[in-house]
């Protein structure tokens, strides 16, 4: 039973994200290289600007919002199921590896297959989820031990060893390639936001509609799972089963979103942290939170480094590390 | 002990001319040779000795130099894990670098040098000052990697900003590549000094690493052992990413290595790291240059690739902590 007052707590929070991603997206649409005024947004949305405004707004400004937004959801929830499901306060897709081998993958499939361009936004995230997968599966058996089981630390170590091998590896890779294509693959490792054609929200879009609700159905099951395994066996729950099915899950999220975002870190780390301080532990009400957290970090953090300098930005990416790192820290140093 | 000193120096021999006579341009051991006695002569020599000697002589100080940086860090935190580039020292170095090329854009060499050291003093005090009582060896290098991505992501951001990423990219992903003897002649020097010292206070050094109770006990001044041996790291790790940008694993790799053959008393794992870390150095820098020829693959990714099965190994032999 859920006290009412946290779910009315939930509530209240829930609508304050809702108004401030609104109001986010609203400023992102007003400002950036080209100018389009405040007062011609109005307009401009019911199909009545010229026909720069309407480019500048639909074809360029609305897509990548949307896709920020996406991504961003997609990377908190992640974090949510890793940190619970690794047991680990301090999982995150990107802090673990599970981008830098959906990295590899892309940039492989980049580099060796032709591509055409029609299907490129469609495949690309199947590609990332096959690479993040592989990744991860290495990255459990290799920190799994058979007398204590999995071991979070070692976990999240394996997965910093992975992540630096991995950027090596690009790094070998892209050296034998042609110059635009390297360019390409050099901007996606700092997190800048690529994908900027509603084909790529179209990509994403699916994966959180199917995923998204499946988690939240699950809920109960990840609040079971916080508790230690011989509590959750008591209860009936099949761990390995779930905990294998929620992992997939979380790959699944973090690589849809990391193959049209670029690796970003650090997202999936500090939504949920922040969501559970807001409303508690119990997943029901936390993983909402955690999931609009995430939406408003990543836009609030591409928003401001699309504008901090002229013409290109700077990366997301670069700008949530530089948040996001210290808030690692301090969690590093309060769970000592 | 002094047949291993021998025969390991003898291999570094054998691979430093090896990795001279290999490369894209055809040459024998002859024009090898010829380019240390009498450089000039003609086109082979003239090559050996502007282009690939530098180069192969940058790969083994800085992998001298990496590799004792790393033996004398994981000694004083008795951590297997430490690493240069695992804790922030390179990152550090790599955001003085980018805040040098943005802020300072005509300063020498030498001033670049020392940013370089101010920057691996500021990411080793940041990690260690954060964590280094309190944390268990483990957390140390989770902190060393936020504050990587951290000092990272400002290199990167001022790169942006200013417009320098291509300098500063240049620079820590190119190694040995294009090293001149100038260069060699700056840098040198303060590596010379820093391992000099790291040998003299090596027995101070065996001592630290059984720990700090037996340490005190026998009459240790701990803060001024601990004080020089942090400076010498800095001094190495600096110039090494002055020299050839960032590299991590190689400081974490060879101590390992060589504690398995000469036990461990730092008096002789320290030397013997120099010897195999320079060899390791030749060896990256031969692979990165002939894999792809004749384009380059930078060092930094072969030896990370490389890295990695060792570092997963310690990890795992590391049991539970």
């Amino acid at each position: 039973m859920i006290a009412p007052h946290l779910r009315k707590k939930q509530r209240v929070i829930l609508l304050i994200l809702v108004l401030f991603i609104c109001a986010t997206a609203v400023i992102s649409m007003g400002i950036g290289y080209s100018s389009l005024s405040y007062d011609r947004l109005i307009p401009v949305l019911f199909g009545e600007g010229t026909f720069k405004e309407q480019f500048v707004l639909f074809s360029i400004r609305l897509p990548r919002i949307a896709i920020t937004l996406l991504a961003g959801m997609a990377l908190a929830m992640s974090g949510a199921i890793l940190q619970v499901v690794m047991r680990n306060d301090l999982a995150d897709p990107g802090v673990v590896g599970i981008n830098a081998g959906a990295g590899v993958a892309v940039a492989l499939f980049f580099l060796f297959i032709p591509i055409q361009a029609t299907s490129f936004a469609y495949i690309i995230p199947f590609v990332a989820f096959l690479g993040a997968l592989f990744t991860a599966i290495m990255i459990y058996i290799l920190s799994y031990n058979k007398q204590a089981g999995l071991q979070p630390i070692r976990l999240v170590l394996i997965g910093i060893g992975f992540a630096t091998a991995f950027s090596g590896l690009m790094v070998v890779l892209i050296s034998g390639a042609d110059r635009t294509k390297v360019d390409f693959i050099a901007k996606w490792l700092a997190g800048g936001i690529w994908g900027l054609d509603w084909a790529f929200v179209l990509a994403l879009l699916p994966w959180l509609i199917v995923l998204v609700p499946f988690i939240l159905y699950k809920a109960p099951r990840l609040n079971v799972l916080q508790f230690n395994d011989p509590v959750a066996i008591g209860i009936g729950v099949s761990l390995d089963r779930e905990r294998l099915v929620l992992l997939l899950v979380a790959v699944a999220l973090a690589a849809s979103a990391v193959s049209v975002t670029g690796g970003i870190a650090f997202v999936g780390l500090m939504a949920p942290h922040i969501a559970r301080a807001l409303v508690g532990p119990r997943n029901e009400l936390s993983l909402p939170v955690a999931m609009l957290m995430g939406g408003a970090l990543l836009l609030l953090a591409d928003t401001i480094g699309r504008n901090l300098v002229e013409p290109d930005g700077l990366p997301a990416g670069v700008l949530v590390s530089l948040i996001g790192a210290p808030y690692f820290v301090y969690l590093l140093w309060k769970k000592k | 002990m002094l047949k291993k000193y021998l025969f390991a120096f003898i291999v570094l021999l054998v691979t430093f001319v090896c990795s001279i006579v290999v490369g894209a341009a055809e040459t024998t051991i002859k024009d090898v040779w010829l380019a240390l006695t009498a450089p000039g002569t003609n086109e082979q020599t003239m090559m050996i000795y502007e282009v690939r000697l530098p180069r192969e002589a940058a790969a083994v100080v800085v992998g001298a130099a990496l590799a004792v940086a790393g033996a004398i860090m994981q000694g004083m935190t008795r951590n297997p894990l430490v690493d240069p580039g695992l804790i922030g020292l390179t990152a550090g170095a790599n955001a003085a670098l980018a805040a040098m090329f943005a802020f300072f854009p005509d300063t020498n060499y030498i001033e670049t040098v020392f940013a370089c050291f101010l920057g691996a003093s500021l990411g080793g005090l940041l990690v260690f000052g954060i964590g280094a009582k309190s944390f268990s060896p483990f957390r140390i290098v989770l902190a060393g990697a936020a504050i990587s991505t951290f000092l990272y992501a400002i290199a990167e951001g001022i790169g942006l900003i200013y417009k320098v990423s291509k300098d500063v990219s240049m620079w820590t992903a190119g190694g040995m590549m294009g090293t001149t003897w100038n260069e060699l002649k700056i840098v040198t020097p303060f590596i010379c000094f820093a391992m000099l010292i790291a040998f003299w206070q090596s027995r101070q050094l065996t001592i630290l690493s059984m720990s700090e109770d037996v340490a005190v006990g026998l009459g240790q001044q701990l803060t001024r052992v601990k004080t020089i041996l942090f400076l010498v790291v800095m001094m190495l790790a600096g110039a090494s990413v002055a020299l050839v940008g960032n590299l991590a694993f190689v400081g974490l790799m060879i101590p390992h290595l060589v504690r398995s053959f000469v036990g461990t008393d730092y008096r002789f794992i320290l030397p013997m790291s120099a010897i195999v870390g320079a060899t390791f150095m030749l060896f990256a820098d031969t692979v990165a240059r002939t894999i792809h020829a004749p384009y380059e693959t930078p060092v930094v990714a072969v030896v990370a690739v490389m890295g990695l099965p060792f570092f997963l190994f310690v990890v795992r032999k590391g049991g539970n902590m």
